[in-house]
């Protein structure tokens, strides 16, 4: 097998502000936001029971201690059809909520669904290789390693494969990246900064210097900096392709300005067809 | 002619290892010259490796299940050390090809060499007590089992030593368990030692599914079993289904490996999320087999300590068979982030989150039960309290990762694996422990030291809080798992530093119950229980002497009720008559070598599997076979004790007591 590109990890782009912890509470992003609101909602929903069955238990103990002689003591009562209800009833209606919740976050979420706000989408083509990040942007056709640009406000769509979920607390959740199959992640971004980002499932030595900067800037800023790549002497081409595959750790960002046409499709492509070759069919993708 | 097998497999240059090896070899040395000394090979081959008393094999589950756990509390020390102290550069003092291998050691360990063995030491200690059945339905299949499952735990041990372990993670995801990325014989020992202890796992599961279904002493019909006979049944149900899963999906695994074929590979028409898939079929319903023993636990140590019947019997078990069913049907939320597309996912999630009903369900049952109680509080009650906190709070968190948005956050961070770790030690740990302390008199005939139970309890829970709480934080700070490394400016290292005091007070709690282990050994004369019932119990296993005789029940008892032996007493308090007791002659097993024979060959089978030495291999297969064949021709299985030599051992265990 010639190709190093590997495995099913997670990429977790993790994008946070340097400064803030807890980045999945101070999202920079509409999805993140969302995703944010929908823990914080559930979780207070099922505090409703969690809490009264906390404090139950300090009471109940207490109250019932064999030294208490004033409590009621009744060895025999083991059932009480209110009782019951009640304990049925209360986690099914908190759960029947949490449902619906579920079932529509699930379907407003889905990261496959492009987003649905105004502004020129810009497409990213990720592949995760061993053990770095590459970015294709094949509008612009310029590539980058362990490095990324957007601009705010507009809507990112990653089209990715090869190998990891894709995890950016503050811009939205992770999704994974497989060899031989694309996978789709559709994010935005409200605020300038510069994110970490990493790999959020496990793939092997390299996988904790697997990480990259994730910079969020205005759309000039963006511009000026596709120019300063598109100025880049490195070229990759398939042959520049099949040497970066090999595995490397701790890879600093690297500039290409043009890009093989179509290597996304071939990386996906190799997987399904070992011997070679591209199918007709992949032009659909 | 040794295969793969070379002097370079001893990882010479591993100071750790080395060290751990050296130290290892001098106990088994010791051990070994002791048994020498006091001439007793005899005795441990009589009594203890040829047994198939359910007791002694209950017995020694529990604990091969306790020196697992040191080793895998070692690999917990070791990782929370580590990544306390690898912030920015140097990258702490592991390197990560030896702390990948100790995070799935870890997680293999815990799960299958730890909390397996432990369940099925309690469940042989005490469902045949509970259901006044003299042994096991298949009691020679019981010794095997035992011994399949110590070859596992020895293969994984002996990775350390003799080659490398799997660096993978605990469930092995190719392609990176594929050859092309892990080349070494680490995933084969992983395939190997799951194989064979899986196995085991199997035939202990139809073991006890046929003795619960089949062995009941008369009037015990399944509305009448006490509830942990109840949870033990639905856990071997399920072990029943989920565990030939795990064997074909190890076994494709294997054949990617050995044979060269492509189940899971990337290329050649292979997929790996089809393994995903797979594992957890059988990975979910894994967590609740070890999960619903352990609620089982817990209702008979509730009604116990509160001297109260249980609160709401039928519901406790609709809820632990909705909850049977419920586990086969929610393994996709183990990876929302596939991919699967809105529809998918929300119908995992909502599948995910309506089993927290009847496990909310359980938990007011259990408090209700104390609710009107006379509750007292030794060490079980206190693990009983740790744990409602515990695992209510454990299955918060694990409710909001169904949520598939949600999860997309929280998925591989630190947050699931705070999660996984609340609902196992709060949940089965706690139990497990709570079980021991339960029914240690019953084994061993003289309860375990009170004080030094309530230390052990106090560390565990206040190490456990401290362990992860930050590891919860960290999960929302954006830090995900297995990493070996991190930057400084992440702000993570307070927080591992504080989840490492945590780990160690944990290693303090262990540390409590070894001591209090030994300094019960040493008053066991003080704290001997004569009655047989020290706990003012329920349920069968506390109407027989402790430790009980081999047969068990001299006279195989009639029940009429729930909480069969409190029943007795009260009707005894009542009536006051003592009929002078018939015994009857009673039908035994007798004692084989060969389930030690099979698992030893097993040993050499897997053992050269791994390092590709295939006459030896061969050898290892054809011995088992033969051991087998001989089996099946041997008619001298088992034997009767007469009635009046019952009547004897009777009077004497009297005697002892009075």
């Amino acid at each position: 097998m010639t190709n190093k590109l590997k495995f099913f990890i997670s990429i977790g782009l993790v994008l946070f502000l340097s400064g803030c912890k807890l980045v999945i509470f101070d999202p920079k992003g509409s999805i993140a936001a969302d995703e944010k609101d929908i823990i914080i909602i559930s979780t207070l929903l099922m505090l409703i029971v969690v809490i009264p069955v906390i404090i139950m238990t300090f009471l109940f103990a207490w109250r019932y201690r064999a030294s208490n002689k004033k409590a009621t003591y009744m060895p025999e009562w083991a059932h009480s059809v209110k009782i019951e209800m009640v304990v049925w009833t209360i986690p099914l209606i908190i759960i029947t909520i949490l449902a619906i919740i579920t079932w529509k976050s699930s379907h407003k979420l889905d990261p496959y669904k492009p987003l649905n706000v105004s502004g020129e989408p810009i497409t990213i083509e990720v592949i995760a290789l061993d053990w770095k990040w590459l970015f294709i942007y094949p509008d612009e056709n310029i590539a980058v390693i362990n490095y990324m640009q957007i601009p705010e406000n507009r809507p990112i769509n990653f089209k990715i494969t090869a190998d990891a979920p894709i995890w950016i607390p503050q811009l939205g959740g992770q999704i994974y990246a497989m060899p031989g199959m694309q996978s789709k992640l559709h994010l935005i971004a409200h605020e300038k900064g510069s994110y970490d980002g990493f790999s959020a499932s496990f793939s092997g030595p390299g996988f904790s210097g697997m990480k990259f900067i994730a910079k969020v800037s205005s759309e000039k800023d963006f511009l000026n900096w596709v120019h300063l790549v598109g100025q880049s002497q490195d070229q990759l081409n398939i042959l520049e392709y099949n040497k970066l595959a090999k595995p490397s750790e701790n890879n600093i960002p690297q500039y290409y300005s043009d890009v093989e046409n179509n290597l996304f499709k071939t990386v996906i492509a190799k997987y399904m067809m070992p011997v070679g070759g591209i199918n007709k069919n992949m032009e659909k993708m | 002619m040794f295969g793969k097998l070379t002097i370079n497999a001893i990882p010479f240059n591993e100071p750790i290892i080395m060290l751990t090896g050296l130290v290892v070899a001098i106990m088994g040395l010791v051990i070994v010259g002791a048994v020498f000394y006091f001439k007793k090979w005899k005795w441990l081959w009589n009594e203890w490796i040829t047994s198939v008393d359910h007791k002694k094999i209950g017995i020694m589950y529990i604990i091969v299940a306790i020196i697992m756990l040191f080793r895998g509390l070692a690999d917990a020390i070791l990782m929370r050390s580590h990544l306390a102290l690898s912030a920015g550069s140097p990258h702490g003092y592991l390197p990560p090809h030896h702390y990948d291998q100790i995070f799935t050691a870890h997680g293999v360990i815990m799960i299958f060499f730890m909390a397996m063995p432990f369940m099925f030491g309690l469940l042989n200690l005490i469902v045949p007590l509970q259901i006044g059945a003299r042994d096991v339905a298949f009691p020679f299949l019981n010794s095997l089992s035992f011994w399949l499952f110590v070859v596992g735990a020895v293969l994984v041990m002996l990775s350390m030593f003799v080659g490398e372990f799997a660096a993978t993670g605990w469930l092995a995801y190719p392609p990176l368990s594929e050859l092309a990325f892990s080349p070494g014989v680490g995933v084969d020992y992983y395939i190997w030692s799951l194989q064979i202890s899986g196995l085991g796992t199997l035939l202990s599961g139809i073991n006890f599914f046929v003795t619960i279904m089949k062995m009941r002493c008369p009037g015990m019909n399944l509305m009448k079993m006490p509830i942990f006979v109840w949870t033990a049944l639905c856990s071997m149900i399920l072990v029943i289904i989920a565990f030939p899963v795990l064997t074909v999906s190890l076994g494709m695994l294997a054949l990617d490996r050995y044979l060269g074929m492509h189940f899971f590979t990337s290329d050649f028409g292979g997929n790996f999320m089809m393994y995903i898939n797979l594992i957890w079929t059988w990975g979910h319903p894994e967590v609740y087999i070890l999960v619903l023993p352990g609620f089982g636990i817990f209702s008979e140590i509730v009604a116990t300590f509160s001297h109260k019947r249980l609160f709401g019997y039928t519901a406790m078990v609709w809820a632990t068979f909705v909850i049977t069913i419920l586990s086969f049907i929610v393994w996709l939320h183990h990876f929302f982030t596939m991919g699967a597309g809105a529809n998918v996912n929300g119908f995992f999630g909502i599948a995910t989150m309506i089993i927290a009903v009847p496990t909310g369900v359980k938990i007011f049952n259990w408090l209700f039960t104390m609710y009107r109680g006379k509750i007292i509080f030794s060490v079980p009650m206190l693990w009983l309290l740790g744990f409602l906190v515990a695992f209510t709070f454990g299955g918060m968190t694990g409710v909001l990762m169904s949520v598939p948005a949600a999860d997309f956050q929280l998925h591989n961070s630190l947050f699931l694996i705070a999660h996984f770790h609340n609902t196992i030690i709060g949940g089965v740990v706690f139990a497990y422990l709570a079980g021991f302390t339960y029914w240690f008199p019953k084994a061993f005939g003289f309860k375990l030291d009170e004080k030094l139970g309530k230390m052990s309890f106090w560390c565990w829970t206040i190490g456990f809080y401290l362990a992860f709480i930050p590891v919860y934080i960290l999960g929302f700070m954006g830090m995900t798992r297995r990493l070996n490394h991190y930057d400084i400016a992440s702000g993570w290292q307070p927080y591992l530093i504080v989840a490492s005091i945590g780990t160690l007070i944990i290693s303090l709690g262990v540390g409590f119950l070894v001591v209090q282990i030994i300094v019960s050994i040493m008053k066991r004369n003080q704290y001997r229980d004569k009655t047989g019932d020290p706990w003012n119990g329920r349920t069968l296993e506390w109407s027989i002497p402790s430790p009980p005789p081999f047969y068990n029940f001299a006279i195989i008892p009639k029940v009429t009720s729930r909480d069969a032996f409190w029943k007795t007493k009260q009707d005894m308090v009542n009536n006051n008559m003592q009929e002078k007791p018939h015994y009857e002659d009673i039908h035994m097993p007798k004692n084989t070598g060969v389930g030690f024979m099979i698992a030893a060959f097993s040993l050499v089978f897997c053992f050269s599997l791994v390092w590709h030495i295939i006459w030896l291999a061969i050898v290892g297969f054809v011995g088992m076979i033969a051991c087998v064949i001989f089996r099946s021709f041997d008619n001298e299985i088992d034997y009767y004790v007469k009635a009046d030599e019952v009547e004897k051992l009777e009077i004497e265990i009297l005697n002892r007591n009075r």
